[in-house]
C-alpha cells in the first residue's frame, strides 16, 4: 500500500461551509455557535441534519465536543471524534473524515468548532499546565512563538520590520473583508510601535481574541458532483515532533516540512501550483516559518520573501486572503477558518478579495507551540 | 516513585540531577522512564555539570503590579540537552542567545528550581 496515501486524492469533497458569530456574539455559548455553524453548513451542503453520520469537533472548553455537538443537533452518529491536536485540529479532521467516507463508514462527515471566548473574558487554553515548564510562569502559548522568533532573527538575520510585515499584509488583505474584525490600514512602523507583550512579539504581532464558529460538511466524490460547487480534498499530511516548546528540537524549522510534503506528494502538486496559500498564523513568525517549511522558499528565505508587499494584495502569492488570524478572526482555535477560506477561494466566493481562477487552494494548520502541523489542498473538479 | 518526582526530590536535596543512559551515554531531559526515540531504560541519575548557553530567549513584560518583567528562556546543556527555564542575576532584556550560563538552585513558586545565571 502506498504510503502517500495517493488513492485519497479527490475521492472526497466539502460541499458546505459556513462561519457565523465572528467577531463578536454576545449571549451565546460556545456549543450554540457550534450549533447554528453546523445548520447554516448543512443547508449550504443542501442537506439536513439528519443526513448527518459522520461528527468531528474540536474546542477549548468541551471534554467531549463531538458528543456535546451530536446531541444538541439531535443526531446519532456511526462515528465520531473530538480529537485535539491544538489549532490543527480541523486538518486532521479532514484527513479522518476522508479516510471515513472512502471505507464506506459514514456518507456525510459534519467538522465543527465554535467560541465565544472574546466576549466570555478573553483568550482560553485547553491545555494543562506542561511539567517542567509551567513553574517558570511560562506564558502559553506566546512565549514559546516569542523564542521561536528570537532564535530566527539570531540564525537568519531578520529584525522585527520582517515580522512587521506579516502583520500588514494580512491586515491589507482584511481591509478588503466586510468579515474581517480588524479592517483599519496598519503600518510597519504602527506594528513596531505596539506594546512588547513578550519580546520580540509585540501586540500587532499576535493573533486576534474574538468570538466565531465554522463548519464543514464533507461527501464522497460521487455525491459531491451533484452540488454546484464542490471542492475536492487534493492532499493531506501531518506531522508533530513536540508537544512542549523546550523539546521542539529545531525553533526555526518545524513539521510543516513533513506535512506538507506529504500532502504535495498525494496531492501531485507542489508550491507552485497553489492559487492561494492560507497558513495559520497565530504570530507573524508563522507565516515566515511556514512558507519556508512547505517549500515557497528556502529557510532563512523567509523574511525577505514577505518583505515589499510580496503577500499583501497585488502581491506575488496570495497568502491568507481574508486576513488571518491577525486580522480576520481568531477564536482560540483558527484552524477551521484557515480551510474555510481555502474552500471559499476555489468556490469563487471569498468574502473578501478573490483570486481570479483560484483552482487549488492549501491550507495549513498549526497546533500547540508549533507542535502539530497539518497541511491540507483543495481544488475545483479543473484540478482533478 | 518515577523520574518527574525523583527529579524534585533531588532538587529539594540541593542537587541537579539529571538521567543518563549506562550502556550509551546518551542523556535525556526532561526526565522520563526511558530514552525517547530509542527506548533504552538503563537510566541512571548524574549530576548535571550545571552549565549550558542560552539557545533562545524572550522577555514577559508582566506589568510592575503583577510582578514586573521577567526572562524565559531555553538552555543547551552542556551533556547535549535542553530545558526552559529563566536567566536570573541581570536586567531580563539583557539576556541574548549565546549567553554562557551556570546553573543554581532557587526557590520558585515555593518549590526548588533550576534557574541559570551569566557564567
Amino acid at each position: 500500500m502506498a504510503s502517500d496515501m495517493a488513492h485519497l486524492r479527490g475521492k472526497t469533497a466539502c460541499i458546505g461551509a459556513a462561519a457565523w458569530g465572528c467577531g463578536e456574539q454576545p449571549g451565546w455559548s460556545s456549543l450554540e455557535i457550534m450549533g447554528q455553524n453546523a445548520r447554516l453548513a448543512l443547508a449550504d451542503a443542501g442537506l439536513t441534519i439528519a443526513d448527518v453520520d459522520g461528527v468531528w469537533a474540536a474546542t477549548a472548553v468541551h471534554a467531549m465536543p463531538s458528543m456535546s455537538l451530536a446531541e444538541h443537533l439531535g443526531i446519532v452518529p456511526k462515528y465520531s471524534s473530538g480529537s485535539n491536536i491544538g489549532g490543527s485540529s480541523f486538518m486532521s479532521h479532514v484527513l479522518d473524515a476522508a479516510v471515513h467516507l472512502d471505507a464506506g463508514l459514514i456518507d456525510v462527515a459534519l467538522i465543527a468548532y465554535g467560541s465565544n471566548q472574546r466576549t466570555q473574558g478573553g483568550f482560553r487554553s485547553a491545555s494543562e499546565p506542561v511539567p517542567f515548564e509551567a513553574q517558570y510562569d511560562v506564558r502559553l502559548p506566546i512565549n514559546a512563538y516569542a523564542l521561536a522568533a528570537a532564535r530566527y532573527m539570531h540564525e537568519f538575520g531578520a529584525t522585527r520590520e520582517h515580522l512587521a510585515e506579516v502583520a500588514v499584509a494580512a491586515r491589507g488583505w482584511a481591509g478588503h473583508n466586510p468579515e474581517a474584525f480588524t479592517r483599519d490600514p496598519i503600518t510597519v512602523d504602527d506594528v513596531l510601535g505596539a506594546r512588547m507583550i513578550s519580546d520580540p512579539l509585540g501586540k500587532l504581532d499576535c493573533c486576534l481574541v474574538t468570538d466565531g464558529g465554522g463548519a464543514l460538511v464533507m461527501v464522497r466524490a460521487d455525491r459531491a458532483a451533484d452540488h454546484a460547487k464542490p471542492v475536492y480534498l487534493l492532499g493531506a499530511g501531518m506531522a508533530h515532533d513536540h508537544r512542549m516548546i523546550s523539546e521542539m528540537p529545531d525553533l526555526t524549522t518545524t513539521c510543516a516540512v513533513q506535512a506538507g510534503q506529504r500532502a504535495f506528494a498525494m496531492a501531485g502538486l507542489g508550491p507552485r501550483d497553489m492559487n492561494t496559500v492560507q497558513l495559520y498564523d497565530a504570530f507573524t513568525i508563522n507565516t515566515i516559518l511556514f512558507l519556508e517549511d512547505l517549500g515557497f522558499c528556502k529557510k532563512g528565505e523567509g523574511k525577505d520573501f514577505v518583505a515589499g508587499g510580496h503577500i499583501a494584495p497585488g502581491g506575488g502569492l496570495p497568502v491568507n486572503t481574508n486576513g488571518g488570524g491577525l486580522s480576520c478572526v481568531h477564536p482560540g482555535m483558527y484552524g477551521l477558518f484557515v480551510l474555510i477560506e481555502a474552500i471559499r477561494q476555489c468556490r469563487g466566493a471569498a468574502p473578501g478579495l478573490q483570486i481570479p481562477d483560484a483552482t487549488v487552494s492549501l491550507a495549513h494548520g498549526n497546533g500547540g507551540v508549533l507542535s502539530s502541523q497539518v497541511t491540507t489542498i483543495w481544488g475545483t473538479a479543473d484540478a482533478l | 516513585m518515577g523520574p518527574e518526582a525523583q527529579f524534585k526530590q533531588h532538587l529539594a536535596d540541593g542537587k541537579f540531577m539529571i538521567l543518563r543512559s549506562a550502556s550509551t551515554g546518551a542523556f535525556v531531559f526532561y526526565p522520563r522512564p526511558f530514552i525517547p526515540g530509542t527506548g533504552e531504560d538503563d537510566l541512571e541519575w548524574v549530576e548535571a555539570k550545571g552549565t549550558g548557553t542560552v539557545y533562545s530567549t524572550t522577555v514577559n513584560r508582566r506589568s510592575p503590579e503583577k510582578g514586573g518583567t521577567f526572562n524565559v528562556c531555553l538552555i543547551d546543556l552542556d551533556e547535549g540537552v535542553r530545558m526552559l527555564s529563566r536567566v536570573v542575576g541581570m536586567t531580563p532584556e539583557d539576556v541574548s542567545i549565546g549567553l554562557k550560563v551556570r546553573a543554581k538552585i532557587e526557590d520558585l513558586n515555593g518549590e526548588p528550581a533550576v534557574v541559570w545565571e551569566a557564567a
